[in-house]
Parts: structure tokens; C-alpha cells; sequence
């Protein structure tokens, strides 16, 4: 079953849906301790950096997916603020992240940019660098995913780094260390694309 | 390479899909679900659903249709229409939406934008300016409540304002080419582009889809939003929802 944590945050039921119309079985998880009952995770995200932190702490979901996510393996799939959490901190605010991935999250500095692009960077965009993973079989890349976003994961190392995509400058759009995945996109509005990330996560 | 959006605005009013010209004469076009499953299929890049009497009648967002429209939508959607309170705002992004849009309560709370930034994110911030020309001295006035209410502010002012703020995207809506069909009013959107570093959304005036093509070429990345273009068909604008497939878009980005 895939756990999809709803804590005030994010497209939860979009992503319900989709897996609705796959006929994979899900569960919208709101109570921690619902939390084991699921073999794999979904982060979801929209929000601003501080609030999302603040919720997961306040809803004692952050130590119990420690436990779940660092203990005992759990897949997990952050999106967007989902993705972001997943560092040690962001420009974006002052609380401290899960530090599940070593990192930080920046924000575009376009005063360093000379095409000056604006911000935030929304609208569809394509992948690249796509490391060899399941997650993207399949994907018609020149379609892209949709990007909604003014602060993007800066990776430590580059073994944790999935996908990276252009705006300006390459940033990194996605981010995986072993069982643990995040995307900056949001598969969730990406129409046929997004469809098929939530399906080869569900079968990884 | 991020890539211009193509964006369907829906309006509603009792609950139904409606089309205005000049904001004025809103003819039935049909349901709202029905248009997004429609949408949905057509794989548009991103919708904008805004519920035209709600400021107008004074009342809040109706968050029950918020949400059967957002359970439905497989592509990203921003919900204008009556939004006041920040709290109104967290619900609707709870609900699905990936952005809010204000007009008229930010333009006489400018605070607002930013309490709301603060909780779901500056980037899911819209402000919605419908604008008019002046009639004698030239340049462009601000209008809340269906065109029907001036606002004091200048525009020039109010982007700088906004854009100190930080919010997400501003959309630009013109009541002089509305529901016309004659392309949208260039030079409108060049007087503020240059000066706006948040990404613009037009709309008002797109009649083909040469008319969204001259755009993007003429301002590279922009939202490319239309009303009638996508729910009209032919010259007696018989009622039929379309939007140009991948193929079909491909040439319209280059």
C-alpha cells in the first residue's frame, strides 16, 4: 500500500486520484501511527519551507518517519517542499531539515544570473542527467514536468543527485539516496509523465 | 528548457461556465468538471478557474466546487474568486490547487500577498489585474468587481510594490480586448514586462492560436492564458472546448 501523508500540505488528493484511476491501492495517512501500515511513502509538498517543517514536528510525523524512513528502509517520495525538507536546512527559513540527504536548499540567485530569469521558475520543463532508475521509464522527456519553484536542492555530493534541469543555470531536479527520492517538479500536474513516475514508484 | 504556458481561464458564475466580452454579457459555455475532463485529456499546460461573482456578491470562495474541481484536475490550477483571508487561501491549496489568485482584496490589503506567501509559499501567490486604457491621457487604470470598480492604484506602482513583495505571478487581464477574439493588446504587456521581474500571465484578446504564437515569439516566456479561444468554435462561436495537442503546441513554444 502507498502511504500518501497528508499533514496540510500538498496536493495530497491529486495524487489519490491518480492512483484511484491506476488501481493501486492507497491510503491517505494522517495519523503517525498509520504511518508502518504502508510499504511505501509519499511526501507531498506545497508550502513554504518553515510551515511544512513546523507541521511535520507539531504532527509527531517527523520522528515517527525518522524511524520509518531511516530504520527501517521505507521508500519514501518527497515533492516539491517534500524534496526540500529532505537537506539539512534552507534559505528559505531558519528551522533545520530531516538531513536525510546531505544538503541545502537555495535559493536562485539571479542577481548572479545574466539573462536575469524571473522568479519563480513555473511552467513545464525538461529533465536531464537522468541517472539509470526505474522511476523514469518510460517518461516522454521532451514534454517535460511542471516546476513551481524558487528555491531548489543544492546536493553535497553528486552521487545524490537524480536529474537536473536548466533554468538559467543547471540545477538539480531531482535527488535519491538509495530508497529515499525527491523531485523539485510536481509528477502530481504533469498530466501522462506524472502518471507513470507514480506508477514505476509504486513498482519499485 | 522551461517552456511558455498555454493557459484555458475559466470564469464562473452560478456554478456554471460562463464567457463575458468587455467582462460584460456572460453566455453559458457549459460545466465546469466537464471542461476540466476535457482539459485533462488535452494534457493543457496549466488552468486558471475564476469565480466572477464571489467578490461582487461579497461572499467567500465556494470550496466545495474548489474541491471537485481540484480532485478532477491532473494539471496545475489556480483558484481566483473571493479570497480574503489567509486562512480561506491555506484551505484552498489543502484542497489541490497549486496557486491562489487575489485581485481586489490585495489591492486594498497589499499585506495580504505577504501573510499568505508566509504559509503556502510565495510562489503560489497570484494577483489578478484586470486593467482598462484610460480614455484621454493615455496608459491604463485598475479595475476590481467585474470591471465595474476603479481601484486608485497605478500600475506601475503597484507592480513595484508587488514585486517587493515577492508574490508568485502577476496576470494581466484586459477589458478592452476581452472576449473579442482580436489578439491581445502588445502593447500593454511590453510597458510592464521589462520592468516586472515575476512571471506574467496575459489574457484578453487571444481569437487564434497565431494570436498566442505572435506572443511567445514577441516575450519568449509567458504565460499565454484565453477565455473564448478554448471554449468557442467558429464564427458564430458555437460552444465547443479545444486546445491543441503535444504535436500540435510543439511548433507554437519554438
Amino acid at each position: 500500500m502507498i502511504g500518501i501523508i497528508d499533514y496540510g500540505s500538498g496536493n495530497v488528493q491529486a495524487i489519490a486520484t491518480i492512483y484511484k484511476n491506476l488501481n493501486i491501492d492507497y491510503q491517505v495517512i494522517t495519523d503517525k501511527d498509520d504511518l508502518k501500515k504502508a510499504d511505501k511513502l509519499i511526501l507531498p509538498g506545497v508550502g513554504a519551507f518553515d510551515a511544512t517543517m513546523k507541521q511535520l514536528i507539531d504532527s509527531g510525523l517527523r520522528d515517527e518517519l525518522n524511524n520509518l524512513v531511516l530504520i527501517n528502509k521505507v521508500p519514501i517520495l518527497g515533492i516539491c517542499v517534500g524534496l526540500q525538507v529532505m537537506g539539512f536546512g534552507s534559505d528559505e527559513g531558519d528551522l533545520p531539515g530531516l538531513g536525510w540527504i546531505p544538503g541545502i536548499v537555495k535559493k536562485f540567485n539571479i542577481n548572479k544570473i545574466e539573462s536575469k530569469p524571473k522568479l519563480p521558475h513555473m511552467g513545464w520543463n525538461t529533465i536531464k542527467d537522468i541517472q539509470n532508475h526505474r522511476l523514469f521509464k518510460g517518461i516522454d522527456n521532451e514534454f517535460g514536468f511542471y516546476f513551481v519553484h524558487s528555491f531548489y536542492f543544492e546536493c553535497e555530493s553528486e552521487d545524490n543527485i537524480l536529474t537536473t534541469s536548466n533554468y538559467s543555470i543547471d540545477f538539480t531536479s531531482a535527488i535519491y539516496s538509495d530508497h529515499i527520492i525527491g523531485t523539485q517538479f510536481h509528477p502530481e500536474k504533469s498530466h501522462g509523465n506524472g502518471v507513470l513516475l507514480f506508477k514505476n514508484f509504486a513498482q519499485l | 528548457m522551461l517552456r511558455s504556458r498555454i493557459i484555458p481561464c475559466l470564469l464562473i458564475q452560478n456554478k456554471g461556465l460562463v464567457k463575458t466580452v468587455n467582462f460584460k454579457d456572460p453566455k453559458y459555455v457549459g460545466d465546469p468538471i466537464n471542461a476540466v475532463k476535457i482539459f485533462n485529456e488535452k494534457e493543457v499546460d496549466e488552468l486558471i478557474v475564476l469565480d466572477i461573482d464571489a467578490t461582487k456578491e461579497n461572499r467567500g470562495p465556494n470550496l466545495k466546487m474548489i474541491k471537485n474541481l481540484a480532485d478532477e484536475c491532473r494539471m496545475p490550477f489556480c483558484y481566483g474568486g473571493g479570497i480574503t483571508t489567509v486562512e480561506q487561501a491555506v484551505k484552498i491549496i489543502s484542497l489541490g490547487a497549486e496557486k491562489i489568485a487575489l485581485s481586489y482584496s490585495a489591492l486594498t490589503n497589499i499585506n495580504l500577498c505577504q501573510e499568505i506567501g508566509d504559509i503556502i509559499g510565495n510562489q503560489s501567490v497570484v494577483v489578478v489585474l484586470d486593467v482598462k486604457k484610460k480614455k484621454i491621457f493615455g496608459g491604463y487604470d485598475i479595475y476590481t468587481h467585474n470591471g465595474s470598480k476603479k481601484s486608485n492604484w497605478k500600475l506601475n506602482d503597484l507592480i513595484s510594490k508587488l514585486e517587493e513583495i515577492g508574490i508568485g505571478e502577476i496576470v494581466i487581464n484586459s477589458i478592452d480586448n476581452d472576449g473579442l477574439m482580436q489578439g491581445y493588446d502588445l502593447p500593454l504587456i511590453e510597458s510592464i514586462r521589462e520592468k516586472c521581474s515575476m512571471p506574467i500571465t496575459v489574457i484578453g484578446g487571444a481569437g487564434s492560436i497565431q494570436h498566442i504564437k505572435d506572443l511567445i515569439s514577441k516575450f519568449k516566456i509567458i504565460g499565454a492564458a484565453a477565455g473564448s479561444l478554448f471554449v468557442f468554435k467558429g464564427k458564430y462561436k458555437a460552444v465547443l472546448i479545444s486546445y491543441p495537442n503535444r504535436e500540435e503546441r510543439k511548433p507554437i513554444y519554438k
